[in-house]
């Protein structure tokens, strides 16, 4: 288990990261800061590593307070940030040319 | 771990179900149009990743219940509260939020693990330190920007003689503490004591940083929280949190990239410049008997009704004034009458990156009149006037000419090169950068010194009356 998986979990790692350079650097401008809220929504995946902490039958309960704070804090993230990024890419999803109705553009 | 290995499968099939979500919900982000969906693809993705922890041979689900309860409610409610205007605090909180989880998960875990009969695996416990290391400095930096951005401490620097060998010292503190976890005994007090110093890093790293600078130091805290959570991925053996943390760590740092080739700064410079003190008497050559042109919103609004063409360049001060839906309820009267609008954004306008578009799209401006930079500056010879609105450092022509300028070699917009300039501001005192700006004292630049928001209204008012 060690050694292999640790090395596996490293190339999983390293490919993340150069897709994550490349996804990323598709995205424009005008976006960033919705990339950024957007992104700080995914970080609040360590919602699971707190539910697994908080959770396993072996803990004890100092980890499970501990735990317990962590999912308390993952979850604000998580939720917290994707609400914020839908509600600012609502705003962006107004058409260019809402002003001329008859110029509406195919969608 | 516990389950039967068909449950233990399918877990992990699930996972990679939500992470493939989360790629296309950054991948969506490449089209507004899309980026809705996209991120509502994400929010069901870690909807199913909860169900599916939950789903495993867990205990304690009534306090779990309670802990998620608590924190959506503070998701939703912060989220749903926040205005557009306070987006950057709000992005500095949860990424400090998410700093501060994966801190606690690290403690927690190394709680668990490390009283266990044997050594734990050496890449175990250094990916528990990471974590833990990284998780307190982005949550405590975050935490400094948030109180920053939203003024409870003031946005200029904070510095104090022997700073760079007191954060040196912190820094080496916990490394040296992390080090001996590695080696020595497998302490959960050594353990708190680079968690502690971690912290106190975070504190001191961040408080010299001056609002300016916000974009880049933002971007940086989210590439932590990233690899922070990466790290506890390696810690928990969960492929989810690596991988969703290597997206976050990249976006983050490709963004603080992107922000620091926009200020031709380095990132160093960002962190250890303690950059927007007031710089008195250095730089930019005052000469003497200079005088700013003050102007009256009357014969603002002439100049802009019998323009051509005319491109609004907003700034942080667009966002403090809240004055977007009145610039843009400027700009809609002056389409009527046949002017043609636009937008000039300088990707470091703002407190972080695409704070301008943000704020301008939530007054309505159509995106397709937002023009970067690079779009822009070509129009310039041919704009009859540009209206800087609440912007200063981004403008300044001591950025392209002025070697002994502190910001020299910064791109800037060139709003110096269109026929007419009318700045809003509140006063001649320099920006955030605490940079005299020459573009005041142009011949061709007048000042209408107001709030901008009031500014705004009583420029409305007079373009109706013409």
């Amino acid at each position: 288990m060690s050694h292999s998986s640790f090395l596996l979990e490293l190339t999983i790692l390293v490919l993340a990261i150069f897709l994550g350079f490349e996804v990323i650097s598709k995205v424009p401008t005008l976006l960033h800061t919705p990339l950024m809220s957007g992104t700080n929504a995914i970080h609040g995946i360590v919602i699971v590593g707190g539910i697994l902490v908080a959770g396993r039958p072996d803990s004890d309960s100092l980890t499970q307070i501990v735990g317990f704070f962590a999912v308390v804090l993952g979850t604000a993230n998580a939720v917290g940030g994707f609400v914020v990024t839908d509600r600012m890419l609502e705003l962006f999803k107004r058409k260019p040319s809402v002003r001329e109705p008859s110029v509406r553009e195919p969608d | 771990m516990s389950g039967s290995p068909v449950s233990e499968n399918l877990t992990e099939f699930l996972y990679l179900v939500s992470i493939v979500t989360f790629i296309l919900a950054l991948r969506f982000l490449s089209s507004p149009k899309r980026a809705r969906l996209g991120n509502q693809v994400g929010a069901a993705g870690m909807a199913l990743a909860v169900i599916v922890t939950l789903a495993q041979d867990l205990e304690n689900y009534k306090w779990l219940a309670l802990a998620m309860a608590i924190g959506g409610v503070i998701g939703v409610v912060g989220a749903r509260r926040v205005k557009m205007t306070q987006m950057p605090q709000m992005v500095a909180l949860f990424n400090g939020v998410g700093g501060g989880a994966v801190a606690l998960i690290a403690l927690a875990e190394f709680h668990n693990l490390a009283p266990a009969a044997g050594r734990l695996e050496l890449n175990l416990s250094l990916a528990m330190i990471v974590s833990a290391v990284i998780g307190s400095i982005s949550f405590a930096g975050s935490l400094v920007a948030f109180a920053k951005l939203q003024e409870l401490i003031g946005g200029r620097p904070i510095v104090y003689p022997g700073q760079k060998p007191v954060n040196a010292l912190v820094i080496a503190t916990a490394l040296g503490l992390a080090a001996a976890i590695l080696v020595g005994p497998e302490s959960q007090w050594l353990l708190a004591g680079v968690i502690t110093a971690a912290l106190t890093f975070g504190v001191l790293f961040v408080l010299p940083i001056g609002g300016a600078d916000m974009p880049v130091v933002i971007s940086l805290l989210n590439a932590c929280t990233g690899l922070a959570a990466s790290a506890a991925g390696f810690a928990l053996h969960e492929n989810i949190l690596i991988v969703s943390g290597a997206l976050v760590g990249a976006s983050g740092t490709l963004l603080t990239l992107l922000m620091g080739r926009a200020m031709n700064r380095s990132i160093t410079n960002v962190l250890f410049g303690a950059f927007g003190q007031i710089q008195t008497g250095t730089g930019t050559a005052i000469e003497d008997g200079r005088t700013a042109r003050s102007t009256t919103p009357d014969d603002v609004a002439i100049m802009l009704s019998y323009a051509r063409r005319v491109i609004f360049v907003p700034g942080y001060g667009l966002a403090v004034a809240q004055a977007q839906h009145d610039v843009r309820a400027l700009g809609e009267l002056l389409e009527e009458k046949g002017v043609d609008v636009r937008y000039g954004i300088h990707p470091v306008a703002g407190r972080m990156p695409g704070h301008m578009n943000v704020l301008l799209a939530e007054a309505n401006v159509p995106y397709d009149k937002l023009f970067e930079m690079d779009e822009i500056n070509p129009e310039m010879s041919q704009t009859d006037v540009v209206v800087v609105v609440g912007a200063n450092d981004v403008v300044n022509p001591g950025a392209r000419n002025d070697t002994t300028s502190p910001i020299y070699g910064m791109p800037i917009i060139d709003v110096d090169k269109a026929a007419q300039v009318v700045v809003v501001k509140r006063s001649l005192a320099p920006g955030f950068a605490g940079i005299d700006n020459p573009l005041f004292y142009n011949e061709s630049t007048s000042m209408l010194f107001a709030d901008a928001k009031v500014a705004f209204e009583q420029l409305l008012a007079s373009v109706k009356n013409l």
